[in-house]
């Protein structure tokens, strides 16, 4: 199964070199990896439905408890499959939808390491190991959303995705620690074996909302839901995949992975069914304004994801059953829908449902998949989505409120499905943005094979029964469940209501174009709810930053370093003062030197001509006569490597500086500032220089401990076969420091290069702001 | 700058600074030195030049752009870091190669292909500051 991982991570990372190479045809290679996954995750159904999933485990961080452990049980590969097995048919889908687009290879990169981290979230059996798969997948979500990132909309968008599934992943690594330290275990299977240890915990409300938190944003549940039709500014291939059929399940799959560890408990059945709940109204009274294909569709995937959410919370087998059954035909029909509207849109040019008619004389093969679809999605026999939801019903009758919201919402997907599988087909021809015709066989093989495997389950659902269904309904529900799938249940209350449902979807159709309209003029600008919160929150927080880079940010770098010392000394000496920790400090000199005098005497006064000189280049070469005055008291300590630095150090910001000033007009330096703040940044200064001294003096004030440099004195040589210990501990000892300050040295010279191109392109009327770049970068 | 006297002594200076850049790097691990030191020796060398004769000048002498040498020296200094772990030790794990050549010793070893990823950035790093500078 690691390998799966890698083979699937290696491909990702090959997967642009190989678009190019292979141009036209791109697509039907590439799908050979998720075909063959497809293969790999089927030869491990038998053990999984035999009751002994596929385990692997490496040591990952031992220290932390941490480990790669990965785990394939029924639920598992129910994921993996439709991640693997619809993964297939988009990437051979997108090679024809964006062919010719340049950002092709790029697309490849992201779909395949979104699929590869897609299936480590889900045989994951370590809650670390999941969070991390977790993040990958809204960080490929935000790049895939964000795929027309010249568009602002679209940035816009993909920024939103991220933080409210980011931000919902946080919450859940802290849900996951509480748990961690509660079962004291992260591996999964282990902490659903003992679920008293974690409903029993007092901290147990606390981890379930945390944990729900992460499941609720990914998946989209009110209040978080959002985001989701927000993601349709994302390629069709996309919205098929990530945010229909996988990633938004993410949150489902954790709820049910969860549920036998978690669940059974009030919190959770509330928790849960009010979330599903309120997500299947909100969800379906907003489709109610939508006449954009995608976005029609993306609400009714909400729809569908609050039913999933609150059959998990009311958690009994017949729910859990309803479940496991609905969620695969719910991608079953949704991925083809998708990439129908999709077809629609590249080949006719438009998404609006109100702008096309008649397009099935052109796009036959297009309407036959999308019309198998949408009877799936309608819930009718004979399709697999008729048997899912008349499970759901069935999976409900102890809890007629969520029955009654799930029938009304019923018939808001019968809306949804006439108007984006029927009404863009049927009738007269009307004029469309493009000359419409047939899609190609790229974009036909996905949506057809998908819609007939919705029909072939749903004449058939033994098919899937034994190997598939009661598998991951028994890994949800912790104990093995044998059930039937039958397609005719009999006359059946079930049936009745499915009637009912389908009777009132028909009046919506019957009605939609005399008051949808009106629905739009009143409710379309109107901005309210958790949208609204989002938004007021994100313009205040770029307020603050605003006000807060201003205070803090000033352009002149003697008001920055003002404030830095200044805070310094306050926050240092205040804490040193209050804790006791300069009472060591003893005066105690001791004789010198006349030539140690003299050094001293130097630095004095170039300091003295650095505060009273007029011209900026007297200040800066007079600075450089005190660092080499410091430097030279380092000589007689004998720390020739410090001094030598120091020297060298000193030389090239001198020289740094001089070439800075040279740009800067001509001007006598004391008009700068005023008078108030020369005597302000001299007090600070003072403070400052006597906060160190008085640091120094209590530090050598204290009894040495030689422990450090003893080790270093006897190992440098031995273990590191070096004598100049300084250069040993910079190379060897402490090698990763220096690789950090490498780096930030690496960073420091490409923000000053981008700074100083950009303020010199722009006119020496910029040029005095370039002048604080080099100092941060001197050291 | 267009200084005769400027231009006239820098040629022979550089030489010699770059030859101690060299030196003070590859004697770092005994003696005082490393590349940090090195680098800025290096460093300081090529901002007298360019000083003397212009960004255009230096630029051309490197032959390549400073931001290279940054990248090849971090690239150094990972590989160094990478080749400990190929050893099958942590990472940055020093090796040593001690190669016999005529009665003296060379000493090869990742601490030193490390110092000189150091090497490398520093020079870059000012270079960088230095050229962006000068540049007109």
């Amino acid at each position: 199964m690691l390998n799966a991982l890698l083979l699937a991570f290696g491909v990702a990372a090959a997967a642009p070199a190989l678009t190019v190479r292979l141009g036209r045809a791109a697509g039907w290679v590439l799908a050979s990896l998720p075909a063959g996954l497809t293969v790999f995750y089927l030869s491990l159904l038998p053990r999984a439905a035999a009751g002994e999933p596929v385990e692997q485990r490496f040591a990952w961080v031992p220290q932390l408890g941490v480990e790669l452990a990965l785990r394939a049980d029924g639920l598992s590969l129910l994921f993996a499959l439709l991640i693997a097995g619809i993964g297939t048919f988009v990437a051979v889908y997108a090679g024809g939808y964006l062919h010719g687009d340049r950002q092709l290879p790029r697309f490849y990169l992201l779909l395949f390491a979104f699929m590869a981290a897609m299936l480590g979230v889900v045989t994951s059996d370590d809650l670390i190991l999941l969070f991390v798969f977790w993040e990958l997948t809204s960080i490929t979500s935000f790049f895939l959303i964000g795929y027309q990132h010249e568009s602002e909309e679209s940035r816009a968008n993909a920024l939103q995705g991220l933080f409210v599934t980011a931000g919902g992943g946080l919450a859940m690594l802290a849900g996951f620690v509480l748990l961690g330290s509660m079962a004291g275990t992260y591996r999964i299977s282990a902490l659903l074996a003992d679920p008293a240890a974690l409903t029993g915990h007092p901290a147990y409300p606390v981890a379930l909302v945390l944990v729900a938190l992460g499941a609720f944003t990914k998946s989209a549940q009110w209040p978080f839901h959002f985001w989701l039709p927000n993601a349709m500014a994302a390629p069709t291939p996309v919205s098929a995949y990530l945010h229909s059929a996988t990633m938004v399940k993410a949150g489902v799959y954790l709820l049910a992975r969860l549920a036998p560890g978690l669940g059974g408990t009030p919190q959770w059945f509330w928790l849960l069914t009010l979330a599903g709940g309120a997500t299947v109204l909100a969800a379906a009274s907003l489709t109610l304004m939508q006449r954009d294909s995608k976005r029609l569709l993306a609400y009714s995937t909400l729809v569908a994801l609050g039913t999933m959410v609150l059959l998990i919370g009311v958690g009994t087998p017949a729910a859990i059953k309803a479940m496991v059954v609905f969620l695969f035909a719910h991608a079953l029909y949704k991925a083809p829908l998708f990439m129908t509207a999709g077809s629609v849109d590249h080949e006719a040019g438009s998404r609006d449902v109100t702008r096309l008619a008649g397009l099935g004389r052109s796009m036959p093969w297009t309407w036959l998949a999308a019309g198998l679809a949408g009877i799936s999605a309608a819930g009718l026999p004979p399709m697999l989505g008729f048997v899912g939801k008349e499970l759901a019903y069935e999976g409900l009758y102890g809890a007629p409120w969520l029955l009654v919201g799930l029938i009304v919402a019923g018939a808001v997907l019968v809306l949804v499905v006439v108007l984006v599988a029927w009404v863009p087909f049927a009738g007269r021809e009307v004029m469309a943005p493009r000359t419409p015709h047939e899609a190609p066989p790229s974009m036909l093989a996905g949506p057809l094979v998908l819609a007939a495997l919705g029909l072939l389950f749903g004449l058939a659902p033994g098919l899937v029964q034994d190997g598939l269904m009661r598998p991951a309904a028994a890994a949800v529900l912790g104990t093995p469940y044998a059930f039937d799938l039958y397609l005719w249940h009999g006359l059946t209350l079930a049936l009745g209501l499915s009637l009912l449902t389908v009777s009132f979807g028909a009046v919506l159709v019957a009605t939609w174009r005399r008051w949808q309209p009106a629905v739009l003029e009143r409710f379309g600008g109107v901005r309210v709810g958790p949208v609204a919160v989002y938004e007021g929150g994100w313009r205040r927080l770029l307020r603050f930053a605003e006000v807060q880079t201003r205070l803090v940010q000033s352009d002149d770098l003697r008001h920055h370093l003002t404030t830095i010392v200044a805070f310094t000394v306050v926050l240092t000496a205040g804490v040193a003062l209050w804790r006791g920790g300069l009472d060591s400090m003893v005066w105690a000199p001791q004789g010198a030197y006349l030539h140690e005098f003299l050094y001293f005497v130097v630095v004095l006064l170039a300091t003295a001509t650095v505060v009273r000189s007029h011209s900026r280049l007297v200040v800066i070469t007079s600075l450089g006569v005190v660092g080499f005055g410091v430097a030279f008291v380092f000589v007689l300590f004998a720390a020739p490597d410090l001094a030598i630095t120091q020297f060298l150090v000193d030389t090239l910001v001198v020289i740094i500086a001089a070439l800075v000033l040279i740009r800067l007009p001509s001007g006598a330096l004391r008009s700068e500032g005023g008078r108030d703040f020369r005597w302000l940044s001299g007090a600070v200064a003072i403070a400052g220089g006597a906060l160190i001294t008085g640091l120094l003096l209590a530090v050598t004030g204290l009894p040495f401990d030689g422990a450090v440099t003893r080790f270093f004195e006897a190992n440098s040589y031995p273990a590191a076969r070096g004598r100049n210990i300084v250069n040993v501990i910079l190379v060897d000892f402490r090698a990763v420091d220096t690789l950090a300050e490498v780096v930030v040295l690496a960073v420091a010279a490409a923000g000053v290069a981008a700074l100083l191109r950009r303020r010199l392109g722009a006119g020496d009327a910029d040029a005095s702001a370039a002048v604080r770049e080099p100092e941060g970068g001197a050291r | 700058m267009n200084s005769l006297i400027l231009r006239t002594t820098t040629r022979p200076i550089i030489v010699v600074l770059l030859l101690i850049s060299v030196f003070l790097l590859l004697r770092g691990h005994d003696l005082p030195g490393g590349g940090f030191i090195g680098g800025l020796v290096a460093a300081a060398a090529a901002a007298l030049y360019a000083i003397a004769f212009g960004a255009d000048a230096a630029a051309r002498l490197l032959r390549v752009r400073p931001e290279l040498l940054v990248g090849w020296g971090m690239a150094a200094t990972v590989v160094a870091g990478l080749l400990g772990m190929a050893a099958g030790r942590e990472f940055l794990t020093g090796l040593w190669w001690v190669i016999a050549v005529g009665d003296q010793e060379l000493k090869l070893s990742t601490p030193l292909l490390f110092d000189v990823g150091v090497y490398l950035v520093v020079v870059g790093v000012i270079l960088r500051f230095v050229l962006s500078l000068e540049e007109r």
